[in-house]
């Protein structure tokens, strides 16, 4: 009986309907395609990406060479050498972050003191050779410059929480 | 028709006939591939909503210039010959494939007498060059010279040999109902109203029919003879440019001929489904037009989509024992019944 039931149930088909059926009702869902360079999709305030050094309201630059930021990179992608400026003050002569070696985990930015070194928003940019992908001293105050007022509104929104 | 007639009336008469037979092809042509071209983007569209996806619609508005660009591409690139193939079978394969899928259109009717060659063995002619098409496709396989081709070559003739048969019997059915072998008459035997046609009587073999044209096309999901996570691609991985998108080609307009047969055979191809009923049939909407022909066809390619969205692929000893096991013996079981009612004149079909 058993055995007969099954016949007739593979003879009419029944459970490739039910596939169609399923596969049909999806036909008509909602489509949850972001078209991408019209749409965005939402980010969060902690979003890791293209690194940053920001500068005080003065204008000084903010990162005083203290090093934790190369101590802790898990990738060893950071590079600093330091002088003293001729007003005395402990300064980077060189600072690198190695694009190419990051992993963006975030612990510069944690581990820094004075809130300079951070990861901004911004996550489309590219680089045609591995030079355009080292980060200089220069490149990073460029873009901390660019997009200051975004990094503090993260930075802001996120304060509560630290 | 006739002026154009007119207009090559000079020429030598057996020139006009010629002229006029190009004509014709060229007007059955065009449309044809164009179609092909928009199916692959219907396909794309359509798998892509079922998988809560958009599909393309980056070229041209709502993408439609998609296949356009496809086809462009696969025109510039490069054709590559492997070094040990048969370099004459190789190039000859695509058009094999290609040829008796284009040939088949002679003899389907769109509307009434507007049929490119009116044969009355119009159904013979059908069966024989859609078996044709199998030809590309182990020429190819074996031309490649690679084990992957060959495999997907072979599994796809014994695929579509078997189900040849099953469709074949499917064909009988059909032509002991209509009493006819011509196609136009196949679709004059269902005129009356929608259950005039011949899906009700013949229901087992339209789902048959329609079941075995999927396995002969080697559509998902009786595509072994692609069957890309075992043999790659089966018996084109070797092709590139040109040549693949005539596999390409032929591939898509087999699957057109497949539904337009299906609908003229069992769907009642150019008739209304308004035919028939009181206050409905009397207008525009009662009247035969290839429109309704066009629909139905676009009925059914709609299913082709929809399987390859739904269905896992076979397995092969599934294939075989779908064929031989299961279809051949409820075609013959179902030509007995329909003999049955020929002879016993059940209305309303064969009275």
């Amino acid at each position: 009986m058993n055995s007969m039931f099954r016949f007739l149930k593979s003879l009419f088909l029944l459970e490739l309907f039910g596939g169609m059926r399923v596969t049909g009702r999806h036909f008509w869902r909602k489509k949850i395609t972001l078209h991408y360079p019209e749409e965005r999709a939402p980010v969060s305030p902690r979003f890791r990406a293209l690194h940053a050094q920001r500068r005080y309201a003065n204008g000084e630059e903010r990162c005083i060479a203290c090093k934790l930021c190369e101590v802790v990179c898990p990738a060893m992608a950071i590079t600093i050498e330091s002088a003293q400026r001729e007003d005395g003050s402990r300064r980077t002569t060189r600072y690198e972050i190695d694009l190419t070696k990051c992993i963006f985990c975030g612990f510069c930015e944690e581990s820094c003191p004075v809130d300079s070194i951070v990861e901004t928003h911004v996550y489309e940019y590219h680089g045609e050779s591995r030079d355009e992908l080292l980060m200089t001293k220069e490149k990073l105050l460029a873009v901390g410059d660019k997009y200051e007022a975004q990094i503090a509104a993260a930075r802001a929104q996120d304060a509560k929480y630290r | 028709m006739e002026m154009i007639q007119a207009a090559l009336g000079w020429l030598p008469m057996w020139l006009q006939v010629l002229m006029m037979i190009v004509l014709k092809i060229v007007v059955i042509l065009i449309p044809l591939m164009l179609s092909v071209a928009y199916l692959t983007y219907a396909e794309r569209k359509v798998i892509g909503y079922i998988q809560v996806r958009i599909g393309p619609n980056r070229v041209g508005p709502i993408g439609l210039l998609q296949p356009i660009a496809d086809a462009v591409k696969l025109i510039f690139k490069e054709i590559i010959v492997p070094a040990g193939s048969d370099k004459l079978l190789f190039l000859l394969a695509p058009i094999l494939a290609m040829a008796p899928a284009l040939a088949a259109w002679a003899v389907v009717p769109f509307q009434p007498g507007m049929v490119l060659a009116d044969v009355n063995a119009g159904l013979l002619y059908i069966l024989a060059l859609t078996s044709m098409g199998v030809y590309g496709i182990i020429i190819a396989g074996w031309a490649s010279n690679s084990k992957y081709a060959f495999i997907g070559a072979i599994r796809s003739a014994a695929q579509v040999v078997s189900y040849e048969i099953a469709m074949g019997f499917a064909l009988v059915g059909v032509l002991v109902a209509a009493g006819s072998l011509n196609l136009g008459q196949i679709v004059l035997a269902q005129s009356g109203s929608i259950l005039h046609w011949f899906w009700l009587p013949l229901l087992p073999l339209m789902v048959v029919y329609f079941i075995s044209g999927v396995a002969e096309t080697n559509r998902a999901p009786f595509d072994l003879a692609e069957g890309e996570s075992e043999i790659v691609a089966g018996f084109h991985v070797e092709y590139s440019g040109t040549p693949f998108a005539v596999f390409f080609l032929a591939e898509y307009a087999n699957m057109i001929l497949i539904a337009t047969l299906s609908a003229v055979l069992f769907l009642g191809g150019w008739l209304s489904p308004f035919q028939g009923i009181p206050g409905l049939a009397e207008g525009a909407l009662g009247a035969p037009s290839m429109l309704w022909l066009f629909i139905k066809v676009a009925f059914f390619l709609f299913l082709f989509l929809w399987f390859r969205a739904t269905f896992p692929r076979y397995r092969y000893d599934q294939v075989m024992r779908l064929g031989w096991k299961v279809f051949i013996p409820i075609t013959i079981v179902w030509l007995l019944v329909v003999a049955g009612m020929v002879v016993g004149e059940l209305p309303p079909w064969f009275a």
